[in-house]
């Protein structure tokens, strides 16, 4: 039989539909196909350090995850506020500077310098971020991407906090499992509170915002304000993840604005799925290692970097996770039409 | 005489060179059905932005209750309790119709008031939110409330518009052509609605195009050409004036103006 006979259907799954309900408290099967996944990923994330304790990869795992935030508050902007936001690189050297200003000047230790520079950090981004905040689409993302140029280059013509050179010396965290389990923590704290906070009442003003922002104005609410909640929880997010960048390489520069820190969260949020906010972890664990082992090809390896990319937009455009969300959750069957 | 709810004095609007509203004055008062109407490119939704604060007009002032009102920021002139609806539905199409509804109950109007039924409590939004959809026409049983605002007819659309509003517990509600693109029977159901909103002591401005069924309600009309208030009057006086009828179809056709009035 030919294809045009012949259509594909897809149905929910008897487990799927059953675990919607109350069902699911009742059966241990229905319990754990909901639980499942999810105990999986934060199983997986915790064991990460002791299935790759080679010291390289130990590296590699925390970079992962200090992407993989970025690629959360990428994600959280663009598709429950609808800010596209290029501004990852502004965030992450905000944080680095600020984690690194307190530490070397200051002495504070790396523990408190983080959660610091998380506020500090957010509260330096919403502000310079606050004059563009009517603005919408692609010209909110151009003034986010202009800020880290800019900063690199103020750091570099007046020659302030250690100028090219960059802050040396700064304290590293006390060890390397430390080092691994504060930034995944802080992913997974990220993930599931940012997965909770979107279903929130306040979280629905956020997404009324991306929908229609008029709207949102007619029902008497100020919308500035809360687009600025956004961008500080997206900064913070991002200024923390710097934090933990400069105490792991002991230095802070100019290269923390270096715009792989805009780009490639996006490109992992492409692969992992938009708006799913799990699907930019996924996207980071599996495009930081790949780039990694890349390595060896030199320059080359931008040319299978932007095949996977064109690859996975031609044929996954909607991402890893919604591809398996899809599986997990339906099967398909050919019908007779 | 008491003193109007809605005091417009003199606004006028231009964009660029283009006068949208010349002087246009008009009042409306506590409980009043204020119908505008005017042909295309009139201003009539000119009128509704300057009022909202969706733009600030040229000059002129606009007061609610006495207090001058105009260039304020548009959440805070809903704040006070005048709401608009769009004529072009504005849902937030990736929730679902009752979580539209959640975003006007965040308010801080409806956190002062207790959204439209005031008193209870705002604990659950979403279920207050369900309560309006019912009260305004969306079957409760169904799963009409449930569905995703990009899949819903624009019947229950134009509703949810004045749902919105409803939210804020709103005294005044400005109805940008809530009529049309609806069929008569959808038209018909609406009619008592707006009515019932009357007797709640809600002032409604209409801005509308279907001339009969506004006429029905409306208690006073105003028109509007080019910008400029033509007359303003009971239904039946302005659908006896010759500049009305010269205004809509023009100088020759008074005949036919009849058969549709």
């Amino acid at each position: 039989m030919s294809t045009q006979e012949l259509r594909k259907e897809r149905i929910d799954r008897g487990i799927k539909v059953r675990s919607d309900g109350l069902y699911a408290l009742m059966s241990l099967r229905e319990l754990s196909y909901l639980t499942l996944p999810r105990i999986i990923l934060i199983a997986g994330m915790l064991a990460l350090p002791f299935l790759m304790p080679d010291m390289y990869w130990q590296r590699v795992i925390s970079i992962v995850c200090i992407y993989a935030i970025l690629a959360l508050s990428f994600d959280f902007m663009a598709h429950y506020v609808g800010l596209v936001s290029l501004g990852g690189a502004f965030f992450i050297g905000t944080g680095g500077y600020i984690a690194g200003i307190l530490n070397s000047y200051f002495g504070i230790p790396p523990m408190l310098t983080v959660p610091l520079a998380a506020i500090m950090g957010g509260a330096v981004c919403t502000l310079l971020l606050f004059p563009c905040l009517p603005l919408k689409g692609v010209y909110f993302a151009i003034v986010t991407l202009m800020y880290p140029l800019f900063m690199a280059r103020i750091i570099e013509a007046f020659d302030i906090f250690g100028g090219t050179d960059g802050l040396v010396g700064i304290d590293s965290f006390s060890s390397a499992f430390a080092e691994q389990y504060l930034v995944i923590g802080m992913v997974l704290i990220f993930l599931f509170g940012l997965r909770r906070f979107v279903t929130t009442d306040m979280g629905l003003i956020f997404t009324a915002v991306m929908d229609n922002d008029q709207a949102v104005r007619a029902s008497g609410i100020n919308i500035t304000r809360y687009k600025a909640l956004a961008v500080f929880i997206a900064s913070a997010m991002g200024c923390m993840a710097g934090a933990c960048l400069t105490h792991i390489y002991m230095w802070s520069g100019i290269s923390q604005f270096a715009l792989d820190f805009s780009i490639l969260p996006i490109a992992a949020t492409v692969i992992g799925g938009s708006g799913t906010l799990v699907g930019p972890l996924i996207g980071c664990l599996i495009l930081v290692p790949v780039s990694e082992l890349l390595r060896d090809f030199g320059t080359l390896r931008i040319v299978f970097y932007a095949s996977i990319l064109v690859g996975f937009i031609l044929f996954r455009s909607d991402g890893i996770m919604a591809f398996g969300q899809r599986k997990y959750e339906q099967f398909e069957r050919w019908k007779k039409i | 005489m008491t003193q109007p709810i809605l005091k417009m004095n003199k606004i006028s609007k231009s964009f660029g060179g283009v006068q949208a509203l010349k002087d246009v004055s008009f009042d409306v008062f506590q409980g009043d059905i204020l119908g505008i109407i005017g042909p295309n490119g009139s201003g009539k939704t000119t009128i509704v932005n300057c009022i909202t604060g969706f733009i600030k007009p040229t000059s002129g002032k606009i007061y609610f209750k006495g207090k001058n009102i105009t260039g304020k920021k548009p959440h805070k002139i809903a704040d006070m309790g005048v709401t608009r609806t769009f004529q072009v539905m504005r849902p937030y199409h990736s929730l679902p119709a009752y979580k539209n509804l959640v975003i006007p109950l965040f308010s801080p109007r409806a956190k002062r008031t207790g959204g439209w039924r005031g008193g209870g409590s705002l604990g659950d939004r979403q279920t207050v939110a369900i309560d309006i959809l019912e009260e305004i026409g969306f079957e409760r049983d169904s799963y009409i409330p449930f569905k995703k605002t990009s899949t819903l007819p624009t019947g229950y659309l134009k509703r949810l518009e004045l749902a919105r509003c409803l939210a804020l517990k709103p005294e005044i509600i400005i109805c940008d052509e809530v009529f049309s693109g609806l069929s008569m029977s959808e038209i018909a159901s609406m009619v008592p609605l707006i009515e019932r909103l009357q007797d709640e002591g809600i002032t409604i401005v209409m801005i509308e195009h279907r001339l009969r069924e506004l006429f029905q309600v409306a208690n006073r009309v105003m028109v509007l050409n080019f910008g400029e208030k033509l007359i303003e009057g009971t239904p039946s006086q302005v659908m006896a004036d010759e500049k009305v009828k010269e205004a809509y179809f023009g100088s020759e056709k008074v005949e036919e103006v009849m058969t549709y009035a």
